[in-house]
């Protein structure tokens, strides 16, 4: 089975409004795939569905090849991004509690507990009640509490928010050790470099529907436009540039160089080849940089979602 | 199941581990004790009050039968000039001045009371009744009646109610019944306000934590709610143990404390009221003893855990469709109001005719069922109007509690939106 999780034309009206629109996103095994989109997009209302909180109107999701069943929610972690902890109970004892409504038993809950806490430095944390920590802190538990029952599949909704750059990278590094050990990752997201850095795949959600989703390097190529970022070096740089922007679309860019370079984008025509544009450059001037540029996450997500405003 | 039997555990200990709960439970019947020994304190303090009242009597016939008692103090002042004796009434602070003229007749027209304040309605009563009496009894002499042979021919007569199964009943059964219906009906209704109440906060707590979301995606939240309304009747029913227990202890302990008091003191009294009121003590004893308590226990728990199931799960409806619980007023007038109309239709409807129209209604309609219908057990109600009025409840309670569960289920994730019954009809439908 190639994918985890699988959603079909998942379609879901809340009154008068359409929160999804035939929506269908599938996962594949082992990977982190990063549900993007601007807030009220209905990344939640999709999650919420994929955990069995809110039922599609239309529509159906697989887990492991099989349609997604009451008991399945053993199998899936989910950190809300609307996340709290019963105040005035102890730490110890909710996280208990709500590993044991996942279907642990006692016993083996407290024992991962335990490798947890020390895991993630928060030993002495046990007989404290949640209102004498700070977010962050609390963060640290709702995390342990999401992946204590070793889920095949976990979800992340804003799971960097509210945690200082320290303990996000702490966070970082738990997400990917999860993967390496086999966990299938799903999160979302409107922190674009984050989704650079850890996603496979992602999916863009705008206005209730899927603008785009596949694998990020494949994303990336298409949006990419044949442009490449060059810093020449030459006697007279007016006239060199003077005789390029007959030839190309030229730009204007900026990058770190130690040399006093004109620094330019060029963009190609279709068809023509960054070796072409090496050859021609080659006897005009002294080439210190040439990089093809290819787009960010960040730009492919401005670039869509104000095409389809 | 195991998920329901985890939560229920947890709202439990939660309700019971909390400090108001262990301070309510304990000091609350010490309150309600304080608060009957201030009123018997205070009440006491009125009637050791000792009162004298000025008698300025014309006909000279009254000043004998003016005797004084424990409270008020008669003084024949008939000796000075009217004038002198309301002087001195007013000077001396005496409670007031009867006055009785000299041609007084059977109306007793012409007869009057001073005084700076208006007398207790008892005191003018007995006023009253004693120039009265003395004036019937004249009257008899006049026509040459024998007041002896009057009184001998006197009857007391008590009607003894019986109903048609043979069970005899009394006016002081009735009583009774009412005593015990009513506080079974009251109590219920507290029940039915306090532990929804908590059900509602204890929501409340949960969306504001937003806890809520991670417990939902473990749990149905009709499984939440459930174990919600199940834990806490449970806390109820500890608390309601333990206030049981402790009056017990508390009956027991001021039996043995006052008791003493009680034997010493009214001794030579007791003597006169044992021979009048033994067989209407015995009488009360077998009157409590015929009523049908097995009965009313069986239907207090029925007609308990039908009605708090029913407002409770209310409860939990409006706790999911507001975000603090100082948006719930608009939700919480139309459950009080049908609780309220339960108690004055027991109060005023069953008391007055416990198997007349409004009262059999009302003890069939289940928002007010349990609350009317445990009032007018005590009176003898037939079966089939039991088994109509549970059933109605039961079907009531599943469609309450499915509608319930689903305005519960979508209000528990909306955040920051206040609630209207128009949004709260559209969520049925999501």
């Amino acid at each position: 089975m190639e994918n985890l999780l699988v959603a079909e034309n998942i379609y879901k009206q809340f009154g008068n409004f359409t929160a999804l629109n035939n929506v269908s996103i599938a996962i594949p095994r082992g990977s982190i795939f990063g549900l993007l989109g601007p807030n009220g997009a209905g990344k939640t209302t999709l999650l919420r569905i994929i955990n069995q909180i809110t039922m599609p109107d239309k529509g159906r999701v697989y887990l492991d090849g099989k349609p997604l069943h009451p008991n399945d929610i053993a199998h899936i972690g989910y950190l809300p991004e609307e996340r709290g902890l019963y105040k005035s109970m102890k730490v110890g004892e909710q996280a208990l509690y709500l590993a044991r409504l996942k279907g642990l038993s006692k016993a083996e809950a407290k024992e991962r507990l335990e490798y947890w806490f020390k895991k993630l430095q928060i030993e002495g944390w046990w007989d404290k009640k949640i209102q004498e920590l700070s977010k962050g802190m609390a963060q640290k538990v709702q995390f342990i509490i999401t992946v204590l029952h070793r889920p095949k599949l976990l979800i992340f909704d804003e799971p960097f928010s509210g945690f200082d750059p320290v303990n996000a990278g702490l966070i970082k590094n738990e997400i990917l050790q999860l993967k390496e050990e086999g966990a299938t990752i799903l999160f979302s997201t409107h922190r674009m470099e984050s989704v650079e850095e850890l996603c496979d795949y992602m999916a863009l959600i705008h206005l209730s529907n899927k603008l785009l989703d596949g694998k990020v390097s494949e994303i990336k190529r298409e949006y990419k436009s044949n442009t490449y970022e060059v810093g020449l070096e030459s006697e007279n740089d007016t006239a060199l540039l003077a005789e390029l922007k007959e030839k190309f679309v030229i730009g204007n860019t900026n990058f770190k160089s130690i040399n006093d370079d004109l620094k330019l984008t060029i963009q190609l025509k279709e068809g023509e080849t960054p070796n072409q544009l090496l050859d021609y450059l080659l006897g005009k001037a002294r080439i210190n940089h040439f990089v093809e540029v290819i787009p960010s996450v960040n730009d492919i997500f401005i670039k869509t979602v104000t095409q389809h405003a | 199941m195991r998920n329901l039997k985890l939560i229920i555990q947890r709202e439990y200990l939660a309700r019971v581990r909390n400090k108001t709960f262990i301070i309510m439970t304990f000091l609350s019947p010490l309150i309600l004790v304080g608060m009957f020994a201030l009123i018997a304190y205070l009440s006491m303090l009125n009637s050791s009050e000792q009162r004298i009242i000025g008698l300025f009597d014309e006909t000279e016939m009254f000043a004998s039968e003016f005797k004084d008692q424990e409270q008020v103090q008669y003084l024949d002042l008939s000796g000075k000039t009217f004038e002198e004796a309301k002087q001195m009434v007013n000077e001396q602070d005496y409670y007031g001045l009867i006055y009785i003229p000299e041609n007084i007749n059977n109306d007793l027209e012409g007869v009057q009371f001073f005084g700076k304040e208006s007398p207790g309605l008892g005191t003018i009563q007995a006023i009253e009744k004693t120039i009265a009496d003395r004036l019937t009894r004249e009257e008899l002499i006049e026509r040459g009646i024998d007041v002896n042979q009057l009184n001998e021919a006197k009857t007391e007569v008590r009607i003894e109610i019986q109903n048609f199964s043979g069970e005899r009943t009394s006016k002081m059964s009735n009583y009774i019944k009412m005593f015990f219906g009513g506080a079974a009906g009251y109590l219920l209704m507290m029940f039915i306000i306090i532990y929804g109440n908590m059900v509602m906060r204890s929501v409340i707590e949960e969306k504001t934590n937003r806890i809520i979301e991670i417990i939902v995606s473990s749990v149905k939240p009709i499984q939440l709610m459930m174990g919600k309304v199940l834990g806490t009747s449970l806390a109820g029913i500890t608390q309601f143990t333990i206030w049981v227990v402790l009056a017990g202890v508390l009956a027991m302990t001021s039996f043995y404390v006052l008791g003493i008091d009680i034997f010493t003191v009214q001794k030579s009294q007791l003597e006169t009221v044992e021979q009048i009121a033994q067989p209407e003590i015995a009488q009360l004893v077998m009157d409590v003893l015929n009523l049908p308590i097995l009965k009313l226990i069986i239907f207090f728990l029925i007609y308990f855990i039908g009605g708090y199931f029913l407002y409770s799960s209310i409860y939990a409806a409006i706790g999911a469709a507001v975000d603090s619980e100082t948006d719930t007023q608009q939700f919480m007038f139309p459950v009080i109001l049908p609780l309220m109309l339960g108690i004055y239709v027991g109060f005023f409807s069953v008391i007055e005719n416990p198997h007349g129209t409004v009262s059999t209604i009302f003890s069939m309609v289940p928002l007010t069922s349990p609350i009317v219908m445990l009032m007018r057990i005590p009176f003898g109600v037939p079966w089939w109007e039991l088994a109509i009025s549970v059933a109605l409840l039961i079907i009531t309670n599943f469609i309450v509690i499915w509608i319930a569960a689903k305005i519960y289920r979508v209000g528990i994730l909306m955040y920051g939106k206040k609630a209207s019954y128009k949004e709260l009809f559209k969520w049925l439908k999501y």
